[in-house]
């Protein structure tokens, strides 16, 4: 199998992409977004529990492709228990990452940069310019929802 | 006519050209991609071009480019003839009755659009009903509802089976006396079932309904007669039949044409103009505003005296025999279920594999040189009818090899491994 292939496609990815965490609607949520991929159809929606601007509690649902699934479960992961400042300062270095499959250079790294975790996975993404919009939806979602939009938020 | 579409309407002639050799004449199809042999299984989206096309269009440009029905010299009048002389071949190759019939637009989606305007919206009153069905491509969709909330008439929307089949008499019941128009796919883009179209509009006509056929899924694999259907429209596009992009045709009846307004103004279009009044050209130049695509025109018309050098009831049989062969081999693959499964079908396979996406499936595909389509193709009502959200769809063409059928259902069998490992029990 090619390389890139198994590089997108991990074993991290795929357990998340067939059992994603954090799935469902969540209760007493601040904060409710749609996220659509037009191109594809991929639909999911998005639920912040925001106190004191830290991410109390964070799930999703919808249905997608594993790239969709994978990298939305591996945010909620990520953000749960961080503040809203934290949250919003990963969205440029995840772009970055899914764009590019790089970090940004140690000397000119920000804040977000080493709280990727496992985020990180996607990487491999970078190489299927197709998929990218996949792998971003969730993260598009997540800064329109944590910005106080309401309307749903599309990747086009 | 009807009932068997993809019978052998006319025998293939001994003295036509072998379509086994054909592939040869498209010159993309040999090439590697991700250093695999290319199989291109993407025919539903667009068709590959063969040499004479090209040729076509790299020829008017080298040799004869000038704007047409307008210079007195040589070259505006070879364009001029060239260009005429594809409206000919479209009449014949359709079967209109007359060559005024034969309105030269971008493709399919402008042929419906025009027609939505031109001819409905003027007809059209609050309460009034156009009727389409649930396997309908969205260029045969949302035209309607633009004209549908400008006039306050209603979009209704004609039920099809699981396996995707139209329910004749389910339709028939829908055509009432508010309805104002039928519009219905010839062949399904997502599902490939071939609706039998010239009973339906004999089912429409007995109530004085309109019926415009998209024939953009058909009009290229197998022999179509607008006479023989009955419809009142037929619209399709020449890139689905291995013409170039931005070209397609709208035959309208042409008592309906001439009473329908121009639906754009400018050149061309008109006899005379003043700021006080102006004068339409008559058809088919009242609905070619503009320069029209005149090369496009052009290899619109090379692609037809291509696919009948081939014979169309050759294509058909051909691509029948292709369809068989896949749908034998894609029953290897486990977990896969294809979606749309009526009687009658073109070469079109949409399925589904057990816990994988469309889109996982045709990027590993991709890696191995098969080109698929993975989505809603563009019909998102019939995947919400359906209730998936979308299909990978295989959809051939007369160069396809049953080898390529081979490579695909190899790719697959490969996706399935590679997603299921470490899966409990797998």
């Amino acid at each position: 199998m090619d390389p890139e292939l198994r590089e997108l496609y991990q074993d991290l990815i795929l357990d998340h992409g067939r059992q994603p965490r954090n799935f469902g609607p969540l209760p007493g949520y601040s904060h409710r977004l749609e996220g659509v991929n037009p191109l594809c159809g991929d639909k999911l929606v998005l639920y912040l529990k925001v106190v004191d601007d830290r991410i109390e509690d964070i799930s999703f649902e919808g249905a997608g492709c594993a790239i969709s699934m994978a990298s939305a479960s591996l945010m909620t992961e990520r953000l749960r228990g961080r503040s809203v400042d934290e949250a919003m300062a990963l969205f440029d270095p995840v772009h970055r990452l899914l764009m590019t499959g790089e970090l940004r250079p140690a000397a000119n790294s920000e804040p977000g940069d080493e709280n990727l975790g496992k985020v990180r996975m996607l990487a491999g993404v970078s190489a299927f310019p197709s998929r990218v919009k996949c792998a971003t939806l969730a993260w598009h979602t997540l800064r329109a929802a944590l910005s106080g939009e309401s309307k749903p938020v599309s990747t086009e | 006519m009807t009932g068997t579409p993809t019978g052998l309407s006319q025998a293939a002639t001994s003295n036509r050209r072998p379509i086994e050799t054909a592939r040869n004449d498209f010159p993309i199809l040999d090439q590697t991609v991700a250093g695999k042999p290319l199989v291109y299984l993407d025919n539903a989206a667009t068709t590959q071009k063969p040499r004479r096309v090209i040729d076509s269009l790299r020829h008017y440009y080298e040799h004869d480019n000038a704007n047409v029905h307008r210079g007195i010299h040589e070259l505006s009048e070879r364009a001029t003839r060239q260009y005429e002389s594809a409206r000919d071949k479209v009449r014949d190759f359709i079967n209109a009755d007359v060559r005024e019939e034969i309105i030269f637009v971008r493709g399919t989606t402008e042929a419906i659009n025009l027609v939505a305007q031109s001819y409905l919206r003027p007809i059209l009153a609050a309460g009034d009903e156009i009727l389409i069905t649930e396997m309908e491509h969205h260029s045969n969709i949302v035209p309607w509802q633009l004209v549908a909330e400008q006039t306050g008439a209603r979009l209704r929307v004609a039920p099809i089976t699981d396996s995707g089949e139209l329910l004749l008499p389910t339709l028939a019941e829908m055509i009432g006396p508010r309805t104002r128009l039928l519009a219905v796919t010839q062949v399904s883009n997502a599902l490939g079932s071939i609706n039998p179209v010239a009973d339906i509009v004999r089912l429409a006509h007995e109530q004085a309904v309109p019926v415009l056929v998209d024939g953009a899924q058909a009009v290229g694999h197998m022999p179509v007669d607008v006479r023989a259907i009955g419809c009142d429209f037929y619209a399709f596009s020449g890139h689905k039949m291995y013409g170039p992009t931005g070209i397609g045709v709208l035959y309208g009846r042409r008592d309906l044409l001439e009473k329908m307004p121009p639906w754009q103004g400018g050149g061309e279009m008109i006899r005379s103009v003043s700021f006080e009044k102006t004068e339409y050209n008559v058809l088919p130049h009242k609905f070619e505003a503009g320069t029209p695509h005149i090369a496009g025109a052009i290899g619109l018309g090379v692609a037809i005296d291509y696919i009948e050098d081939l014979g169309r009831s050759a294509i058909e049989c051909h691509e029948q025999d292709l369809l068989a062969y896949a749908t034998g081999a894609l029953a290897r693959v486990p977990g896969l279920r294809l979606v749309g499964t009526a009687p009658q079908k073109a070469a079109i396979l949409s399925f589904l594999i057990d816990g994988l996406h469309p889109h996982d499936i045709s990027t590993v595909l991709d890696r191995e040189g098969v080109a698929v389509r993975a989505g809603h193709h563009c019909a998102m009502p019939l995947m919400a009818r359906l209730g998936i959200p979308g299909t990978t769809r295989a959809s051939l063409a007369f160069y396809n090899k049953p080898a390529e059928i081979d490579a695909l259902v190899r790719g697959l069998l490969q996706v399935v491994a590679f997603f299921n490992r470490g899966r409990a029990g797998g």
